[in-house]
């Protein structure tokens, strides 16, 4: 696979394809497997995704811990805010469904990681059903997010324990807005730069969830790491430029998570964990779990 | 090499991809060491493993891989119940391998039938396992290949008349390693193939008089 997104768009652009098409057949190279072939592995993937989307939606899941659960919900049947009826409101669901679904032991993607699962999927599938994309658009639009989080591996990391929340759901959303620029007939340079405008919004952010658990924050991270996403990918498409090369963005990704703090790497050692009421709702629920 | 379907995928019961896809990975493996489900399992956590295995279905994971379960079975949750029907006994408990040790780290003491093993295994991230030590004997196998293990006492042109048996079959080979813990000792051969070599392949093996035991053990993960 690439290992610079920067090539990746010179060669869609020289061939005249789009990303999905360079990527599936550097994938098919690689593998010894047809596109065809790997396009209906991604295919298996998508209806994972959506189903996960709509067990989570129903709202009477609930963690381990009990510390999560039950939100997605909310944001179909509560009051209305300011973006009710939007396409926004919807995303933002579809990530808290999917996650709620994980930390509830249910089936899901890991994309790229179980605790970033809920962004791509939500970004992807919410926007799909407003435009009325079909399944072939989002198996595209899911090779191009397979490119960039490939890249993302290689320049830098996919692991919390590793590089911290920017590692996880930073990376999604960067996955999510790269994408889906692409599935709105966005061209692969903005492609680019809808990654590196989704990246720099969650640089520095840590992984910290209660008792080390993926469940607080990292349900509600991957609804914000979706909002992300969704700037990222509206300001691409109005023909806004980031001034600092995509690969440059992961690179320094990668440099941060290296040089952060191990408090701040899933160890529950800092951020909201450490918090007085972090502390003490982890030890309350683990206690619980034991007990059961 | 990294993957597009690594990076979509995989597809996986929650919430952790390293304590939970991992940790039934491993545990496949585990099976795959006594071949079939084990009647006693001890298991031994350490590190992350061991602090937050429970909330993340650690355990749970780890006996539904002894079981048979694969990654994305949704009887994970259950697995612990399931096991008792199975007959399969488990326990846990809490230990430091090696200081050094992965933090997602489990040794496993598996038996079946008059067959006893014992692993180590780590969860690196992403699904991704790492096998580190097979009854002692320091090995490194990814799950992600068609696996035989065997020992065999050090006899000159065994691993030649092994590897006939295998290209005899077809089965392509994509790593070989052999370990043994001190000169003229018994000799550990881990082959990872690209093929899935059947029963009669490994019984072949088995047939050859200086080889002490073969095993088979399940492709858990890669493209």
């Amino acid at each position: 696979m690439y290992k610079a997104l920067e090539e990746a768009i010179r060669d869609a652009e020289s061939q005249k394809k789009t990303l999905a098409q360079v990527a599936l057949a550097c994938e098919a190279e690689d593998q010894g497997r047809t596109v065809d072939d790997i396009r209906a592995s991604l295919a298996r993937a998508l209806v994972v995704m959506r189903s996960a989307v709509e067990q989570g939606m129903t709202g009477d899941l609930r963690s381990n811990s009990g510390l999560v659960g039950g939100d997605a919900a909310k944001l179909r049947t509560g009051p209305d805010g300011p973006l009710a009826g939007t396409p926004f409101r919807d995303i933002l669901m579809r990530a808290l469904a999917v996650q709620e679904v994980n930390a509830a032991m249910g089936v899901i993607v890991a994309a790229p990681t179980a605790g970033g699962a809920g962004v791509l999927p939500a970004v992807l599938t919410g926007l799909a059903a407003a435009r009325g994309f079909d399944d072939e658009k989002l198996v595209d639009a899911l090779a191009t997010a397979g490119l960039i989080g490939a890249v993302i591996a290689e320049r830098a990391s996919l692991s919390g324990a590793e590089g911290g929340c920017q590692a996880e759901t930073g990376a999604a959303a960067a996955m999510a807005a790269g994408s889906a620029t692409e599935m709105l007939r966005g061209t692969p340079s903005q492609v680019g730069h809808a990654t590196a405008l989704a990246m720099q919004g969650t640089l520095g952010l840590v992984c910290d969830p209660l008792g080390g658990l993926v469940e607080l924050p990292c349900v509600f991270r991957n609804a914000t790491g979706s909002a992300i996403a969704l700037s990222a990918i509206e300001m691409a498409l109005a023909g806004i430029t980031f001034a600092i090369p995509v690969d440059e963005v992961i690179d320094v990704m990668g440099e941060i998570g290296r040089t952060m703090d191990v408090r701040y790497r899933e160890t529950a050692g800092g951020g909201l964990a450490a918090t007085p009421t972090g502390r003490r709702l982890a030890k309350e629920r683990l206690y619980q779990i034991k007990r059961e | 090499m990294v993957s597009l379907l690594d990076i979509i995928g995989p597809v996986m019961v929650g919430p952790s991809s390293s304590h939970t896809a991992g940790a039934c990975r491993l545990g496949l493996l585990g099976r795959g060491l006594v071949g079939g489900t084990p009647d006693t399992a001890h298991l031994e956590l350490h590190g992350s493993f061991a602090r937050t295995g429970e909330g993340h279905g650690t355990d749970k994971a780890l006996v539904a891989g002894l079981l048979g379960f694969r990654p994305d079975d949704d009887r994970i949750r259950t697995a612990l119940d399931i096991a008792e029907g199975e007959g399969l006994k488990y326990t846990f408990d809490k230990t430091t391998v090696a200081d050094d040790a992965h933090p997602n780290t489990v040794r496993m003491t598996l038996e079946r039938g008059g067959r006893r093993a014992t692993m180590v295994g780590s969860s690196l991230g992403a699904g991704r396992v790492r096998v580190t030590q097979i009854d002692g004997f320091p090995v490194e196998i990814s799950g992600n290949y068609y696996t035989i293990v065997l020992l065999a006492a050090d006899i000159k042109g065994s691993i030649a008349r092994v590897t006939r048996i295998l290209s005899d079959h077809d089965i392509n080979i994509a790593t070989l390693k052999l370990t043994r813990k001190h000169r003229g000792g018994d000799a550990f051969i881990v082959i990872e193939c690209d093929d899935s070599a059947g029963e009669d392949v490994r019984d072949e093996i088995r047939g050859l008089a200086w080889v002490r035991w073969a095993m088979r053990l399940d492709k858990v993960g890669g493209a």
